[in-house]
């Protein structure tokens, strides 16, 4: 299997991606995924305080998230639930798809937790909406 | 003209597994005005319930989605399920279990494979279920009489905002009437938000839940863990933590997506249920997974009794066929197998790797939904429809298997239909 330098490799820096819930993921979905809350709240990557700082990203900025089998930009974010070094978190949601394994080992399960991952700082690059985002990997 | 404000009391709420049955909800007319007993994302839902609403059915023309009446989409519908050859219904988490019993029907009619969200949420759970077995119970009785509760790969803080209050230790029990009364255990990779009020919280290192699952096991047996640490936690802690379980009256194991999506999988659970099962030789433990999408125990329940299994059941040679791995969802889009799908009361384009996704979106694609979604972007047949719990009625299972109804609290959209109307209709068409 290819590495993850070998596919996307841009210099990012390698981490460890986490994906789950959040309140704000659940709120948001709720008032609608068509709608630019739902973008705020789940087009996220969550950093903890230590690694913002060692890898020079402030919260707010676009960062683009690379793994093996995608890459997708989003929002720097200081995370609310202390994460392990080196390691960050993506709420669920269509952005996360891009670059979780499909790969479901016999079981029906993808592998979305725990994935080898890079990320860099993409200031010029731009968060897809919802509609963008299909439109880009679907086609329609 | 305002409309005169009704109070209805003890809804059942349509976000997560926990289905709170408390929630009261004032409406005006077909507006929500008022929400109590509600978590967040409860609330968030019963008020907006009405935003983003497909108003009439669609059909892709030109490729793009345009209106069409009912009757049109349900012909189109029909069409592109009698054509094809192998194709995948899919979903049925948001919806009751009597429309699911409908879909079970409509699948058995066009010989294709019915699968339900459990397929990326708690399917590892059930093919650990198979291996080992599961002491569980009701959380009833959770609230009444656990004085340990263990989270383990979860955050109800978060992801079920109201299970700690209404059925764990913020829960007032007949016999453990305070916190006080329970210990709150958590293990997570991440110091969570659940992780903060616990008191005892074990941090393991990502991927590694198998090994401290296993190094576990050794201590609750009373053998030595030979390793200072294991998955990054001191044996000492891990020791700790065996004591805490096997001292405790009646302990209770909650566990999420952070052991059935992690490396391990299925094999993650079949130890977290060994290691309850090795507890009951010294006291009384339980488990039970955290089902996060409304009835989507349901779903397991009316697919296991009107096909035998649980999720993932191919009727393509017209008699069930079950094996995970082979016949769930997921790698059924990875290979391209499935030439239609239909999805009802589920979004896989916004939760499935985006592989999967392409697939779904290069096939015909029906769609069943009281919103627009990611999926529905894709599809090519969408049904609006009337939301379950809100606008339509009907029987839906907590995570613990309890059955409770859900209640109509507003009129639908003029002309939506419930799923079950539209699947009965659809069912209608095809067998002629």
């Amino acid at each position: 299997m290819k590495t993850v330098w070998e596919g996307y490799s841009m210099g990012g820096i390698k981490v460890k991606l986490l994906t789950g819930r959040s309140l704000d993921q659940g709120k948001s979905k709720e008032r609608g995924k068509l709608s630019e809350d739902y973008v705020k709240c789940v087009a996220v990557c969550e950093f903890n305080k230590e690694d913002l700082e060692a890898f020079k990203i402030s919260p707010g900025q676009n960062v683009r998230v690379s793994t093996d089998f995608g890459s997708v930009v989003v929002r720097a974010a200081a995370s609310t639930q202390q994460l392990p070094k080196a390691t960050v978190f993506m709420p669920y949601g269509p952005w996360t798809g891009i670059v979780v394994n499909p790969e479901t080992h016999g079981t029906g399960m993808p592998s979305l937790k725990g994935l080898e991952a890079e990320v860099s700082a993409a200031p010029s690059e731009k968060i897809l909406s919802l509609k963008e985002l299909v439109k880009q990997f679907a086609g329609r | 003209m305002r409309c005169l404000a009704e109070t209805f009391s003890n809804v059942v709420c349509t976000v997560c597994g926990c289905c709170c049955d408390n929630i009261e909800v004032t409406v005006e007319g077909r507006k929500v005005v008022k929400v109590k007993n509600g978590c967040a994302i409860s609330m968030s839902k019963f008020m907006n319930y009405g935003e983003e609403r497909i108003p009439t059915p669609l059909i892709r023309r030109k490729g793009e989605l345009a209106e069409a009446s009912y009757e049109e989409a349900l012909r189109e519908a029909a069409s592109i399920l009698k054509k094809a050859k192998y194709p995948l219904l899919y979903g049925w988490s948001l919806t009751s279990c009597e429309a699911i019993e409908v879909g079970v029907e409509l699948t058995e009619a066009v010989g294709g494979v019915m699968d339900n969200t459990t397929t990326t949420c708690h399917g590892p759970t059930v093919l650990g279920e198979h291996d080992i077995g599961v002491s569980t119970c009701t959380l009833g009785e959770v609230r009444h009489r656990a004085d340990l509760v263990v989270y383990w790969g979860c955050n109800p803080l978060h992801a079920h905002p109201n299970h700690m209050k209404r059925y764990t230790v913020l829960s007032k029990g007949r016999f453990r009437a305070s916190r006080k009364d329970r210990k709150l255990v958590v293990v997570d990779v991440r110091r969570t938000d659940t992780a903060k009020v616990a008191d005892f919280f074990l941090q393991v290192s990502t991927n590694e839940d198998y090994e401290l699952l296993s190094a576990l096991r050794v201590a609750v047996r009373g053998d030595e863990i030979e390793q200072d640490s294991v998955a990054g936690v001191p044996a000492e802690k891990i020791e700790e933590l065996a004591e805490i379980m096997i001292n405790c009256e009646f302990g209770i194991l909650f566990f999420g997506l952070g052991l059935t999506m992690t490396p391990g999988k299925s094999r993650n659970i079949d130890l977290a249920l060994s290691l309850v099962r090795d507890l009951n030789s010294k006291t009384k433990f339980l488990i039970m997974p955290m089902r996060g999408h409304f009835n989507v125990t349901g779903v397991n329940h009316v697919s296991a009794w009107e096909t035998g299994y649980p999720y993932a059941v191919d009727l393509s040679r017209g008699y069930p066929r079950y094996n995970p791995g082979d016949t769930t969802a997921i790698d059924i889009l990875l290979r391209g197998e499935c030439d239609a799908a239909l999805v009802a009361a589920s979004d896989p384009v916004a939760s499935f790797p985006a592989k999967a996704c392409r697939h779904l979106a290069e096939i015909p694609l029906i769609t069943i939904d009281p919103h627009y979604s990611a999926t529905t972007l894709v599809s090519d047949v969408v049904f609006p429809s009337a939301l379950t719990g809100i606008e339509t009625c009907g029987t839906v299972y907590r995570m613990d298997g309890v059955v409770l109804e859900s209640k109509k609290i507003v009129e639908p959209l003029g002309g939506v239909r419930s799923d079950v109307e539209i699947l009965k209709d659809m069912l209608k068409l095809i067998r002629g």
